[in-house]
């Protein structure tokens, strides 16, 4: 196709409709949005440009609500290779060795077809790590479903937790942590953030930006079909009565063929083919053949009537935005099709040049020889609506006096209580549907520790810790105090097993952002976690933003996910959480003061969540946890526990079920109010098992940090002299039998 | 002891058993891919887990078709000796190497956790490294790993010594309670007759070093470089 030819006007297709203002608002398009598109086009668009256009300016592909918010977060420090803008993000990991993680969100589908949507996401996410050259070496996936008693509730937990498992365990990528909580503000609207972390070498990461006029465009993986168009779309719009309809827009995974692309892009990088790579998400092919052109400055010629397709009688319309899964766009270098080509028949993909690359800045779509769609490409970048949205910050609620919580009648009861509730209860019938083992890498395994620990496959005694985090009822309370604790308790849990904490992934879910107060969560939440990732060092390297979490207008709790990563360079000094002697000292390490506000002790045994969510002191928590890993790695710690959710006590009675041993505790003296202190959720809190207890509080004097020795470990039960001694066979029966229970329980 | 590990498209343990057998003999093992219908000689075959194209169809059905197994089963029929792990178990069955099935776990979901395994004889070359009766904590993954036979073919299989592995209890009791898919008679691995053919399904390749599971799925390599170097 000559340039001359590319500026000729698109051909109107037989039976294609004529562009109507219903045809617009349709595509999701506001009738100002569809002003700014006829100014660029300086014509009426054809179905596929508008299409093209509806879905790069949707708030899924455009971040048009969120953008200027998230340039707040700060992005840099000397050991990230590529923050944001990305496929996913890249840090430094020692050893000529690079870390790529990115966590993504797939809400809406997930709601609408459990299994698929659950499922294209972990699938998704994992392309997004393979296709920056990384070999994924683990998944985590954090799940927010609604009321257990919520007659869908167990249906998307069964479809959500067979999908994610069925696509990892097939692609063999441990999934090896994450975490799951229950709401009534979910009830309408799950979240399903999966997040994938991989390993490639330092030297060797592939970006998106297109370069060399003339280059080839190949196309890889699967066929396209009809499966998904309008996904980015659908992403983008509030739910409501008619949203199961939308079934058609979910995808369909093939983990079998992802595994196969995996080790034929793995394969392909070894060799020098590839100028850029991108593999196709949301929006397909459009936002794939755009992003490439758009990121090297340069113009594309796709002939759509080369892409390989699974059904007959497809249109350009489709093809430019199914989203069928497990396809990549390549730009090769000259001369090298064969080469590719051959790799891609060993794995039985397919393979296909499907255009080139021009110096016209401009996206010209081709179908059997007519050009039937012609669009400029910066403008369609430079020009794009972005907001700055109004927004109402949501204000302190009053702190709770902790005086005016009732103590437990029976203390007994009360742990038994919280560590068999919805979200303290063993996840293990999740996880356990999950191989978390294979790769034969994983050291500290689900419920075994704060963060999951990986070996790096090359990197020698160097393991990998990861985490997601979030508190969503804190967001909801306060979103700064929320943001804040979320960055801080993924900083905590990395912190915890002995690995220095790098880089996070940010997955922000929030309702509809034209309500005010909707977006002053999300602002407000940016503002905390802004903060928190300063004064933590810990960048955000990547993200993704999920909007229009609501249904009927009732919105989600604000969940900003934290995925967060950190390196330990001798894995051998690494700590989990287990109790697995008796004799060892138990230190609390950090200030309790007794914050009831917003705790699960005050929703589960008193049905109130109410109050101001527990403060963070940015200061105190680097102080604190910098403390705790020098101990660590010093090797003078036998097992290590961050205090979150049910404080003190749900976290020492975790560390005696992980490790089948009981403890002894003594509250110090002159505590006032003990279901404060044992309960309460105050930040910055670890609380530490060693040998000697006595050099740990002198090490911890020394270094500023409040610690004091509560008791020790050994016996079969969970004692606090004076008021509780429960044995760990009847906790493990309450902790182990919720989940089960209630998913075979009928509906 | 000169080793080859299958790969088909759709395996994803190959890795795992390569670095086990790596890190007992100091020697990578010759990685077989599914098309060549013939590779250099061996002193021991493995069919590594996975989920072999897709596990479309029926697991391992379609594997069991490929090129290599016809070259597989000629060298088993020659007393090569054959290990068989997972999908391997699935393939290696599927292939007639071994009798029986591998149906899917009777709670219908995929099933990764330790298991305990009572060793059935330390008489063959897979398992001399044990003592018969003795217990050994590997791991499992699988959603269809519920073996099944008919009775004529599992009083064989019993009456024969054939049973390898048994799922147990910590303390070795043989009941449902150690039983991770409702496989009959506990049954976690078998032999066939000349015990030169193994499959199973728990991953002692995932249990070789003490930081990451534990190493008593050494043994089961360690046993066969004694039998076969």
């Amino acid at each position: 196709m000559t340039i001359a030819q590319e500026k000729n006007p698109p051909v109107k297709l037989p039976n294609e409709p004529a562009i109507t203002p219903q045809i617009v608002a349709e595509h999701g398009l506001a009738p100002d949005e569809y002003e700014r598109l006829l100014k660029i086009m300086g014509r009426t668009p054809t179905m596929v440009e508008l299409g093209i256009f509806s879905a790069m300016w949707s708030e899924h592909c455009s971040y048009k609500s969120s953008k200027v918010w998230l340039k707040k977060l700060p992005t840099k420090a000397p050991w990230v290779i590529q923050g944001p803008g990305e496929n996913a993000g890249v840090i430094d990991i020692g050893d000529g060795q690079a870390a790529i993680f990115k966590m993504e969100s797939h809400n809406h589908p997930s709601y609408i077809e459990p299994y698929q949507g659950a499922a294209t996401g972990v699938g998704g996410i994992m392309r997004d790590v393979f296709t920056m050259g990384a070999r994924p070496v683990a998944n985590l996936n954090a799940l927010r479903f609604g009321d257990p008693n919520h007659p869908k509730t167990r249906h998307l937990v069964s479809g959500v937790v067979a999908g994610i498992g069925g696509y990892g365990n097939c692609m063999g990528i441990p999934t090896v942590g994450g975490e799951t909580n229950f709401h009534p503000a979910y009830n309408g609207n799950i979240l399903v953030n999966a997040m994938t972390v991989g390993i490639a070498p330092a030297d060797r990461i592939f970006y998106a930006a297109a370069a060399g006029v003339g280059n080839p465009l190949v196309y890889v993986g699967s066929k396209t079909g009809r499966d998904g168009i309008h996904g980015a779309t659908m992403s983008s719009t509030e739910f409501n009565e008619d949203s199961e309809s939308k079934r058609p827009t979910v995808q369909v995974g093939d983990p079998f063929v992802e595994k196969l692309l995996l080790e034929a892009c793995l394969e392909l990088m070894a060799t020098d083919a590839i100028v850029a790579i991108q593999d196709m998400g949301a929006a397909g092919l459009t936002s794939s053949s755009f992003e490439m052109a758009a990121k090297g400055g340069l113009g594309v010629v796709v002939e759509l009537d080369k892409v390989p397709m699974r059904e007959t009688g497809m249109n350009p319309y489709e093809l430019m935005l199914s989203e069928s899964q497990e396809r990549m766009l390549i730009v090769l270098k000259p001369g090298r099709e064969e080469l590719a080509r051959k790799i891609f028949e060993k794995w039985e993909l397919d393979f296909a040049v499907i255009g080139h690359l021009t110096d016209t800045e401009r996206m010209v779509l081709s179908w059997h020889g007519d050009i039937v769609g012609n669009i400029p490409i910066p403008p369609l970048v430079t020009e794009a609506p972005m907001y700055e949205r109004p927004w109402t910050l949501t204000s302190l609620p009053a702190e709770l006096d902790a005086a005016k919580v009732p103590a437990p009648k029976d203390w007994n009861a009360s742990l038994l209580t919280l560590m068999g509730s919805p979200d303290l209860a063993s996840k293990s019938w999740i996880w356990k549907q999950y191989d978390h083992l294979i790769m034969g890498n994983t050291a500290i395994r689900p419920q075994d520790g704060d963060a999951a620990l990986v070996r790096v496959p090359g990197g020698g005694h160097k393991g990998l810790a990861m985490t997601s985090d979030c508190t969503p009822r804190y967001v909801q309370a306060h979103p700064e105090t929320g943001g804040r604790q979320a960055v801080a308790e993924a900083w905590r849990n990395i912190t915890a097993t002995g690995a220095k904490p790098l880089a996070v992934t940010d997955n922000m879910n929030f309702g509809n952002p034209q309500k005010p107060e909707i977006m002053g969560q999300f602002a407000g939440a940016i503002m905390g976690m802004s903060e928190a990732c300063n004064a933590l060092d810990f960048p955000v390297v990547s993200g993704n933003v999920s909007l229009y979490n609501e249904t009927e207008g009732r919105p989600i709790l604000p969940t900003p996910t934290i995925g967060a990563v950190g390196v330990i360079e001798d894995i051998a000094t690494s700590v989990g959480s287990r109790l697995v002697k008796s004799g060892l000292a138990l230190v609390l390490v950090g200030e309790t003061k007794g914050w009831l506000g917003q705790s699960i002790y005050l929703r589960e045994l008193h049905g109130r969540e109410e109050g101001a969510p527990p403060p963070v002191d940015l200061a105190v928590e680097r102080r604190n946890g910098d403390f705790v890993r020098g101990e660590i790695v010093g090797r003078r710690v036998a097992a290590c526990h961050d205090l979150s959710d049910g404080g003190l006590l749900v976290s020492l009675a975790e560390m005696c079920l992980a490790g089948g041993t009981g403890a002894t505790l003594k509250l110090p003296k002159g505590v006032a109010a003990p279901h404060a202190y044992l309960y309460g959720e105050d930040q910055g809190r670890y609380l530490i098992a060693t040998d000697d207890g006595a050099a740990l509080i002198a090490a911890a004097t020394k270094a500023g940090v409040p610690a004091v020795q509560l008791g020790y470990s050994g016996g079969t039960s969970v004692v606090v002299e004076g008021l509780l001694d429960l044995p760990l066979d009847d906790l493990r029966a309450a902790h182990e039998a919720w989940l089960p229970t209630y998913m075979n329980s009928a509906a | 002891m000169k080793a080859a590990v299958l790969v088909f498209p759709g395996s994803n343990r190959e890795g795992d058993v390569a670095q086990a057998i790596e890190l007992v003999t100091g020697r990578r093992p010759a990685m077989v891919w599914h098309g060549d219908g013939d590779f250099d000689k061996v002193d021991l075959i493995v069919v590594p887990g996975g989920f072999s194209y897709g596990d479309y169809l029926r697991c391992g059905a379609m594997a069991a078709q490929s090129p290599v197994m016809a070259e597989v089963k000629k060298r088993a029929a020659q007393g090569v000796p054959v290990l068989g792990i997972c999908n391997g178990f699935q393939i290696v069955t599927e292939a007639g190497l071994l009798p029986g099935t591998l149906m899917r776990n009777s709670h219908l979901k995929f099933v990764c956790s330790d298991v305990h395994l009572k060793v059935e004889t330390s008489q063959s070359l897979f398992t001399n490294r044990y003592q018969a009766g003795q217990v050994i904590k590997v791991p499992v993954a699988h959603a269809e790993g519920n073996y099944f036979a008919d009775a004529d073919t599992l009083k064989r299989l019993e009456d024969r010594g054939q049973i390898a592995f048994r799922y147990c209890t910590p303390d070795g009791a043989i009941e449902a309670a150690g039983n991770p898919n409702g496989s009959i008679n506990n049954i976690a691995g078998i032999f066939n007759e000349t015990k030169t053919v193994l499959g199973l399904m728990p991953h002692p390749e995932n249990a070789v070093e003490p930081m990451f599971g534990g190493t008593d799925g050494k043994g089961l390599f360690e046993g066969m470089v004694e039998a076969l170097s």
